[in-house]
């Protein structure tokens, strides 16, 4: 157990470093147009030498990464182009905004998509099951931004029962708890067949199981045999997939932000992106990649305490 | 030799074609989809108008007409028009993307798989680093440093789905490499590529045909969302995620402009998501 921790921290610590360079490089092959951008395009030549001194450009690609690097570990995330400000000034604010967002979509997600997968797989190919598992194919295959403009005409422009942005702010006139019923929504329905497909093909393998049919034999009712024997084991191959979920609603919710105008952090990605602002996306992504890298490790770790069985090599 | 072999793989299509119309789902699918591959390519003579054209009389009221059967959007280019031209982006787009990154992935997945080693662990560690991005970061990264343009999405979505269709084609190659055709091969003295290519592959196309149909719905997804989020081809060309994008603003006047590109999109991208669950049902069957 102990060996297994360390050597996913190990790899942890690799793809993180790996990542970095990565990012990094992503933006500094040219670091010309960093003064071309804050001179603007009537300046001299000599004056974008003068500037890219000061900011230290003009150093090898290495070094000016080590910086960066160091600087990063502790807590120097740069100064953000796009918010006039510290990148360390709005990140957390909206890292937060994205959690709340997060939260309530997985506090709907988990239980309703262990219910309906459940329900699907306890009796395979029945009528319920065909209607679910088509259910669930057509709601993820429904881009989310598609799926905003569906629910947002019916709910915003026809029945006029909730805003259609979310800025979090109640100043807009309406509360904050109904400015996240349709972003959550839109989270859900994206993500949630998604889930209930894996519970219940774990279920329908379960359900093969001779313990199971055993207890049918014996005489429990269904509804035992559902609960107290397929129920638990069903649930240990989706664990993981239920945890990689956390990894989509902390830093997939792009697209969602930005069709409901929601202060949270994939849309700070997004405008930072469109802006150019290289020091927030920089430090974006890196935390992305952190949150998805441990939200494996996680998975793993769950996955190994809910199944002793399983040994890793 | 070449001609038998012709023949049956063609009988082997039909022998699909015929065992899809079992599952109602996958007839759904196919005709979805093939809805839409028949608006592409016959886009010309479809549209009724030109895709860029705009008549400022019908902004007037741009709501859908006897003239614009799905109105106009708000620079009066009528949005029937640009829905079916767009057909064309995403249907040219999608299938060249999806291909070359199953190009790619199934020869590193195979050589992966096949030689095992130093091989297989260099090719999992770069992919473990790209898989650790969730991809819509990775889709930004790479349009935000590239810039917008058809060819930069074909290269974002081949950088993406790359690593994850060489972990499925590894894994099937782990499981073949050791079965008895196999030994034959090798026995024959045939070459590594050719019992790559010839021999596992071939046996490993069931799941991965699944994959490819499933992977060509993300795709499209994945081409409506950099639209809409501005990251896109660049304008005026039609594509139905920037026409959401565009019109988005004004739901609240005329939705119509934003409903009708979102349920072109919606519909196929779950045409190939039904068509993809009717193959993996056949194949389940067999």
């Amino acid at each position: 157990m102990l060996a297994f921790l360390l050597k996913r921290l190990a790899s942890l610590v690799f793809t993180m470093l790996a990542v970095s360079a990565l990012v990094f490089a992503a933006f500094e092959f040219t670091p010309g147009q960093v003064a071309t951008k804050v001179l603007g395009p009537f300046s001299t030549q000599d004056q974008r030498d003068r500037l890219m001194e000061e900011l230290g450009l003009n150093r090898p690609v290495w070094e000016r990464y080590i910086e960066w690097l160091g600087n990063t570990l502790t807590g120097d995330l740069g100064y953000s182009t796009l918010f006039k400000t510290a990148v360390n000034n709005i990140i957390w604010d909206r890292l937060a905004n994205t959690l709340l967002l997060a939260a309530l979509a997985f506090a709907i997600i988990v239980p309703l998509s262990i219910l309906l997968g459940i329900a699907a797989g306890m009796r395979e190919g029945s009528v319920l099951d065909r209607t679910i598992s088509v259910g669930s194919i057509v709601t993820t295959s429904v881009p989310e931004f598609a799926s905003g403009v569906f629910l947002a005409s019916i709910f915003v422009i026809g029945l006029g029962w909730l805003p259609g942005t979310s800025p979090l702010d109640s100043g807009a006139g309406w509360p904050i708890a109904a400015q996240l019923v349709l972003p959550v929504t839109v989270m859900v329905l994206y993500d949630l067949g998604y889930v209930v497909r894996m519970v219940r093909a774990s279920m329908v393998e379960v359900m093969t199981r001779p313990y199971i049919r055993t207890a049918i034999l014996k005489g429990l009712s269904f509804r035992d045999v559902i609960l107290k024997h397929a129920l638990r084991n069903a649930m240990i191959a989706p664990f993981t997939v239920i945890l990689l979920q956390i990894n989509y609603l902390i830093t997939g919710v792009v697209v969602v932000e930005a069709v409901f105008a929601y202060p949270g952090f994939g849309r700070m990605i997004l405008e930072s992106a469109l802006a150019q602002d290289v020091a927030t996306v920089q430090a974006a992504s890196l935390f992305a990649v952190f949150v998805s890298v441990m939200t494996q490790i996680a998975g793993d770790l769950g996955y190994m305490m809910l199944n002793p069985r399983i040994r890793f090599s | 030799m070449a001609m038998t072999e012709n023949a049956g793989a063609v009988s082997q299509i039909w022998e699909r074609v015929r065992l899809l119309r079992e599952s109602p789902v996958g007839v759904i699918g196919a005709f979805l989809v093939a809805f839409w591959v028949v608006v592409a390519l016959f886009a010309p003579l479809l549209a009724p108008f030109e895709p860029n054209a705009s008549n400022l009389d019908a902004l007037g009221d741009p709501t859908p007409s006897a003239v614009n059967w799905l109105g106009v959007d708000m620079s009066g280019r009528d949005i029937l028009t640009r829905i079916i031209w767009g057909s064309r982006t995403v249907l040219s787009v999608a299938p060249v993307a999806v291909f070359a990154a199953y190009a790619l992935g199934c020869l590193l997945g195979l050589l992966a798989g096949y030689y095992r080693g130093w091989v297989d662990n260099l090719i999992n560690r770069v992919s473990d680093i790209i898989l650790s991005f969730p991809a819509i970061v990775l889709y930004i990264i790479v349009i935000m440093r590239f810039g917008p343009s058809a060819f930069n999405i074909v290269l974002a979505v081949i950088f993406i789905a790359t690593p994850q269709i060489m972990r499925i084609v590894r894994g099937m190659t782990l499981e073949l490499r050791e079965r008895e055709y196999v030994a034959a091969a090798k026995m024959r003295g045939e070459s590594a590529l050719y019992i790559m290519f010839v021999e596992i592959l071939p046996n490993a196309r069931g799941p991965l045909i699944v994959d490819a149909c499933l992977r060509m719905g993300y795709t499209t997804i994945a081409i409506g969302v950099l639209g809409f989020l501005g990251l896109g081809l660049p304008p005026p060309d039609p594509d139905w995620g920037g026409m959401v994008k565009d019109s988005y603003a004004l739901m609240s006047i005329y939705p119509h402009m934003a409903l009708f590109p979102a349920a072109a999109i919606t519909s196929l991208v779950v045409g190939f998501s039904l068509l993809a669950d009717g193959m993996r049902e056949i194949s389940m069957r067999d």
